[in-house]
């Protein structure tokens, strides 16, 4: 088997997750739960497409195939998708989605901050842009799981269940593989497995403070960022994101 | 126009006449009413329902639009249409705060959406079917509400003036990006130019209603005038939409469904087919093709949202009570 050239296998790790965690969090529009968090998903969905047009659009670039970030987004199959299982997750209730988000927001953040000193000139900036986004959206999902979590008799439940429910997720953000391996020695991106200790800090912080508790289990599902193999619900999403694009070859929109 | 039929009241007998006549001088010297001045019961309750019913279509209004956010073709397509929902969004927001200074709450409004009480506008009764529908919405209700609105930036309610201010610079451009679909859509395959023009048979009609049956010898709607809640009459808006509208279809090389359109020379704009009122008054009872399903997904949003929006609020009351504890 040939190895992928890892900075694309990266930047199409980056771009994946923040495509089909936009995706996602579109699906709200006009259900929300109260019409200032309307305003704010769309808006968080909406920096997501803007990320994912970047790093999908150097992916292509330095793919050197004249593919751009449509062709990426809307031509590929779920085997040559490389976001992690945790954004495909449905969204479920507004409390799972929260949860999703948070646990996304903490470990995107810690990426993008360390990203901004990548020896890649043009990952750095995107990472420069994309964590002011970012720190907006962690500050919000941190705070809105906190407050459901210390709210009433009902959100708590709900929040602790959307936590024990996605916290088998989190692990895959800090699985290393050869990419990785090259990529942090060359500068380019840190180790995953760097960004698990003030993760797990971090995230114990804003646990404790929303009175949610931590499963034990560290086990972890996998196979969504290296993309062997994702979960059922990806390929509904592709099915829809890119239904026009397949269903009209060639045409300009 | 966002607002369709809005039941309104003139002066009512406890209304002081020495006090109604400054109002009226006031209006008719073009100053703002300020949500704290005096003003009659029925100026504020039209304006309460006029608002109200035009924050809802708002709001409601994101559904026909977010029914293409997931299919939308390119990434760049996406996030405009994203930005475009969350304006709406935004626009309902200040509308809800205008009526709000009116002494109506949020919450009442919704409640009243959702059990049919207060209206929103009938074309968000209507379905999107293709994304040639993200196009025509633009184009043409947002070119009809853009109709309606401009005249209303001069409205004497200062916080409406002041929304609508704010709402028509966002509309304008929500339109030209409709129209730039459509133009890529014509530009484009037979079956995309194909899905334009089914899309504008759809939607034209519908469009026209959006105006409201004729009002030129309505007393209430004179009433609303004189209080300039009202700046002009429905058929103006709708000649003055249609004289705007049909260059631009034939610039895109689409024909407009109707076998009657002509140009009238001695009146200086087109003439033109009413839309079916009777399918007009039948959506407004709730019997449009998405009437069942948009409030359905609105009350559900509001149910569901129910934990969340109690949550946050025994979340808020912790924290004071503990702020108050820690002085």
């Amino acid at each position: 088997m040939s190895q992928p050239d890892p900075l694309l296998e990266f930047l199409l790790r980056m771009g994946d997750n923040t495509l089909v965690l936009g995706h996602r969090v579109s699906e709200w529009c006009g259900k929300g739960p109260v019409l200032e968090e309307d305003i704010a998903l769309a808006n968080t969905a909406l920096d997501l497409i803007g990320q994912t047009q970047m790093w999908l659009g150097l992916a292509g670039d330095i793919e050197g195939k004249g593919r751009s970030a449509d062709d990426l987004a809307m031509l590929r199959d779920a085997w040559e998708f490389r976001c992690t299982l945790l954004v495909e997750q449905p969204n479920g209730d507004f409390g799972q989605t929260m949860m999703r988000q948070y646990l996304f927001d903490q470990w995107h953040l810690l990426q993008l901050r360390a990203l901004k000193d990548s020896s890649h000139d043009q990952i750095a900036a995107i990472a420069a842009k994309a964590e002011k986004e970012v720190t907006y959206h962690h500050e919000r999902s941190a705070d809105l799981v906190i407050r459901l979590g210390d709210g009433t008799e009902e959100s708590r439940p709900k929040m602790q269940a959307a936590l024990d429910l996605l916290y088998p997720y989190v692990g895959e953000f800090f699985e290393g593989d050869a990419t990785d391996k090259t990529l942090a020695e060359a500068g380019i991106a840190p180790d995953p497995a760097s960004l698990r200790g003030a993760f797990d800090a971090a995230l114990s912080t804003t646990m404790d403070e929303a009175t949610l508790t931590l499963p034990d289990s560290r086990f972890t599902h996998k196979g969504g960022k290296t993309g062997t193999r994702h979960s059922e619900h990806l390929g509904h999403l592709l099915t829809q994101m890119q239904w026009l694009q397949r269903a009209y070859p060639g045409a300009t929109w | 126009m966002y607002a369709q039929m809005v039941k309104s009241e003139g002066p009512k007998d406890q209304d002081d006449p020495t006090k109604l006549a400054e109002f009226q001088a006031r209006i008719d010297a073009g100053e703002k009413i300020e949500p704290k001045d005096w003003m009659p019961e029925g100026y504020r309750k039209t304006l309460i329902r006029q608002i109200g019913q035009h924050a809802h279509s708002e709001i409601v209004g994101q559904l026909p639009e977010g029914n293409w956010i997931t299919r939308a073709p390119t990434l760049e397509r996406k996030a405009i249409l994203l930005a475009k929902v969350q304006d709406e969004a935004g626009h309902g927001l200040y509308l809800y705060c205008a009526a709000e200074t009116l002494g109506v709450s949020r919450d009442e409004m919704t409640e009243m959406l959702l059990d049919g009480r207060m209206k929103y506008s009938s074309i968000f009764a209507y379905p999107t079917l293709t994304w040639a529908d993200m196009g025509a919405v633009g184009w043409l209700v947002d070119g009809a509400a853009i109709m309606n609105q401009v005249p209303l930036q001069r409205t004497s309610f200062g916080p409406y003036s002041r929304a609508m201010i704010r709402v028509c610079k966002e509309e304008s451009f929500h339109q030209r990006q409709g129209f730039d679909i459509m133009m890529k859509m014509c530009a484009g395959s037979p079956a995309q130019k194909q899905m334009a023009q089914d899309a504008l048979n759809r939607f034209w009609y519908p469009a026209l209603m959006m105006f409201g049956p004729s009002d030129k010898d309505s007393v209430h709607s004179s009433q609303s005038m004189a209080w300039k809640i009202k700046m002009n009459t429905n058929d103006e808006l709708r000649q003055k939409f249609v004289d705007q509208t049909v260059p631009q279809a034939e610039y895109l090389g689409l024909t407009v469904p109707d076998d009657t359109l002509a140009w009238n020379e001695e009146k200086g704009g087109y003439d033109f087919a009413e839309p079916d009122w009777d399918e007009f008054f039948e959506v407004l009872k709730g019997n449009g093709p998405c009437s069942v399903d948009r409030i359905a997904t609105r009350k559900k949003a509001w149910d569901d949202g129910a934990w969340v929006r109690d949550g946050l609020m025994a979340h808020a009351e912790k924290a004071r009570a503990a702020k108050v504890a820690a002085e």
